[in-house]
């Protein structure tokens, strides 16, 4: 602690004669929900790192990514999602579907790609049959979504019952599982980086993905803008549930067996992540450095509280405790924000137009 | 002087954040340099036996694991090893996952396991034993590959033996029972009723006169024991091999005139059980001493690290109070005969 409080201080004078010429650009970088994350997520991993002798190892890195792989997958057509104020519930029960879908085809006698293509158009037409009830008539996601919650997760229980298919060729098995070289970051997170930089063009750079913020923050603005509101969100839940059933599909080929009761209740650990990462519920704003902070605090914690003896139960705890504090102290800073703001609006007023 | 404070206050937060950036950097670039800790700890490890053993059950806060694991506890705490319990909070194979691979970094002796899927876990359970880690399953196997070694807590004979037994027993070895099982297609279930079949063969006055099927559901089950006995009025016992079809034939049959005239056995748990035994509706129902299946799963392991079995066929080693048990056929010792519950034990089982 000694050694943080020192450089800190430094900073504090730096920081103020910034602020004092009125230039809060890096404040407005670094101030940030996100960049609070972040933080955390480092602050975390070092503590970690010093704490417990057999975290910092390349070892627990390939376990970490490839456990939270899914969720970080889903979490980028997620964020999306909420950003536009609607939010999708049927991913899990969609991995556990596409899972299903994929092991049938399999053992049909399709080749492994060819499985996965049938189980990535399931995405498609599963998130489409979202977007269409939700934008041509009209309903809330949350109930359109709960809804098909259960019927995904119906469908993958009742066409494979409580049997398994676990017959997966060893080569695409050890694929999903694959490292770069000798540092332990699996060969998966390739299409990981590549979605990102998708996302992230799409969401931060396109006019989409402006629209995108502008239904959240306003649906009738955007509306009036010239957005168009129904087919944004059609697109993003179509996306959705395709990126949920490639997930599905690296799922069943990461633990070597399709089962229809395949990531249940991942679809909360997803909504979990992204709101940790700084995107508001209600819709306007979010971006998505925090989000993938969010989905890896979330697993950095699990692994290291894991590795430290604690029980499930209580990572459980940690984790919803941590999801609340973060919801709280972000309503909290923008109370603070707005105080600040006013007075300073009225000094300003006078003496700086400029 | 408020805004003064409010940006002092901002700033630090900042500075603490670059400050933590930049020391994140290091902590990466160093992660590089701790891989040969875990090779040490094995060399350790090898030097003077491990005792390590870690119980994962397929979830914790189950009464029925909780049972098992005391039994492997108190094993471990006789041989002087060190006894610990992980696992998910809900029985799913990935979760499971998480947990070996951890166990597996931890270095420990011995990893006790009861799957959530038979390959699920498999490669992950592979990884910890090439580790050097020793990998017992209890209650529930995975492929042979995936482990050294199955305590298996009964085996389908001696569990349809058991039942059939019991029945014989109760109604006098003569006149007509039914069966009320799981689903039409449960492997287990299915198993044992032909194993049963085979052994009523022995019982030439027994006429098994239906099976039916309460696919697991309390209520269905209920519906279809009130079934049995409209369709067969001399129906005189009832074989449940299914702890959901036993509690509710149980159910239905303690406030029924069926009562203490129609037996009722099968498999089940005390603690489901333990009213319909105490007011008569049951006399005898059986399953394993789960507390027994882990003790002996822990000391099997202990052997395993200590070399003294290799976990083949007709390895020999002793489970303390147990007495000694022979490795039989795909690497797999049997616990023993189904242990049977009834007034004068039930009360001494809590899961």
């Amino acid at each position: 602690m000694a050694s943080l409080t020192a450089p800190a201080e430094a900073t504090t004078e730096a920081a103020r004669s910034y602020l004092d010429h009125g230039a809060p650009l890096w404040r407005r970088v670094l101030l940030t929900r996100e960049m609070a994350i972040i933080a955390l997520l480092l602050a975390v991993i070092i503590v970690a790192s010093a704490a417990l002798p057999r975290f910092a190892t390349p070892v627990t890195l390939g376990f970490l990514l490839l456990d939270v792989m899914p969720i970080l997958l889903i979490a980028l057509p997620m964020t999306c999602v909420i950003i536009t104020g609607e939010i999708d519930l049927s991913v899990g029960s969609m991995v556990g579907l596409s899972s299903v879908l994929f092991g049938i085809m399999h053992q049909t006698g399709l080749s492994i790609p060819l499985a996965a293509l049938i189980a990535v158009l399931a995405g498609i037409v599963g998130g489409a049959i979202n977007g269409i009830l939700v934008t041509a008539v009209g309903l809330p996601s949350l109930a359109v979504t709960i809804g098909t919650l259960a019927l995904f997760r119906g469908l993958a229980v009742g066409l494979l019952g409580t049997t398994a298919i676990t017959d997966f060729p060893r080569y695409w098995t050890q694929l999903a599982k694959a490292k770069i070289g000798d540092t332990g970051i699996p060969q998966v997170m390739i299409i990981f980086v590549l979605l990102v930089i998708i996302f992230a063009i799409l969401l931060h750079f396109t006019t989409f993905g402006r629209g995108i913020y502008a239904i959240g923050l306003s649906p009738e603005a955007a509306h009036f803008s010239g957005i168009k509101v129904g087919r944004t969100k059609l697109i993003l839940f179509i996306l959705t549930g395709t990126i949920a059933a490639l997930a599905g599909v690296y799922y069943t080929l990461r633990f070597g067996s399709s089962r229809g009761d395949n990531a249940t209740g991942m679809e909360l650990q997803v909504i979990a992540a992204v709101l940790l990462g700084g995107v508001s519920i209600f819709g306007g704003r979010g971006a998505l450095h925090g989000v993938i902070a969010g989905v890896l605090l979330i697993g950095v914690l699990a692994s290291a509280l894991r590795l430290a003896g604690v029980t499930a139960d209580v990572i459980n705890i940690i984790t919803g405790v941590l999801l609340i504090l973060s919801v709280v102290t972000s309503s909290v800073l923008s109370w603070v924000q707005r105080r600040r703001a006013r007075p300073r609006a009225l000094s300003q007023g006078g003496s700086s137009a400029s | 002087m408020k805004i003064g404070i409010t940006l002092r206050g901002v700033a630090a937060a900042a500075a603490v954040s670059l400050t933590l950036v930049a020391s994140g950097c290091g902590g990466g670039g160093e992660s590089g340099g701790n891989e040969a800790s875990p090779g040490a700890a094995g060399s350790e490890a090898a030097e003077n036996a491990n005792l390590a053993i870690t119980f994962v059950p397929k979830n914790l806060g189950n009464p029925y694991f909780d049972t098992s694991d005391k039994g492997g506890e108190e094993a471990i705490s006789e041989f002087g090893g060190k006894y610990a319990e992980v696992g998910p909070a809900e029985a799913s194979p990935d979760a499971q996952v998480s947990y070996i691979n951890t166990l597996t970094q931890q270095q420990v002796g011995g990893i006790v396991i009861s799957a959530n899927d038979k390959k699920a876990i498999g490669d992950a359970l592979q990884e910890a034993r090439d580790a050097g880690i020793k990998v017992v399953t209890y209650d529930s196997d995975t492929e042979p590959e995936y482990r050294d070694l199955f305590v298996n807590q009964a085996t389908a004979e001696g569990i349809a033996k058991v039942q059939i037994d019991m029945i014989a027993e109760q109604i006098g070895d003569s006149g007509e029972i039914a069966i009320l099982s799981a689903s039409a297609n449960a492997t287990n279930q299915n198993a044992w009723i032909e194993l049963m079949k085979k052994e009523l063969a022995n019982h030439p006055n027994i006429k098994l006169v239906d099976t039916v099927y309460g696919n697991d559901k309390d209520q269905e089950s209920f519906d279809k024991t009130a079934a049995l006995l409209q369709s067969h009025p001399n129906l005189k016992g009832i074989i449940a091999p299914t702890t959901v079809g036993i509690a509710a034939a149980g159910r239905y049959l303690s406030t029924s005139k069926a009562k203490g005239k129609v037996a009722l056995t099968g498999l089940g748990t005390p603690n489901q059980m333990r009213k319909y035994v105490q007011d008569g509706t049951v006399k005898e129902f059986a399953l394993w001493n789960p507390h027994d299946l882990g003790y002996l799963a822990a000391y099997a392991t202990k052997s395993l690290i200590t070399g003294e079995i290799k976990g083949t066929e007709g390895d020999k080693f002793t489970a303390g109070k147990l007495g000694e048990y022979t490795v039989g056929a795909d690497n797999t010792v049997v616990l023993g005969d189904p242990y049977k519950f009834n007034k004068d034990n039930i009360d001494q089982f809590k899961f």
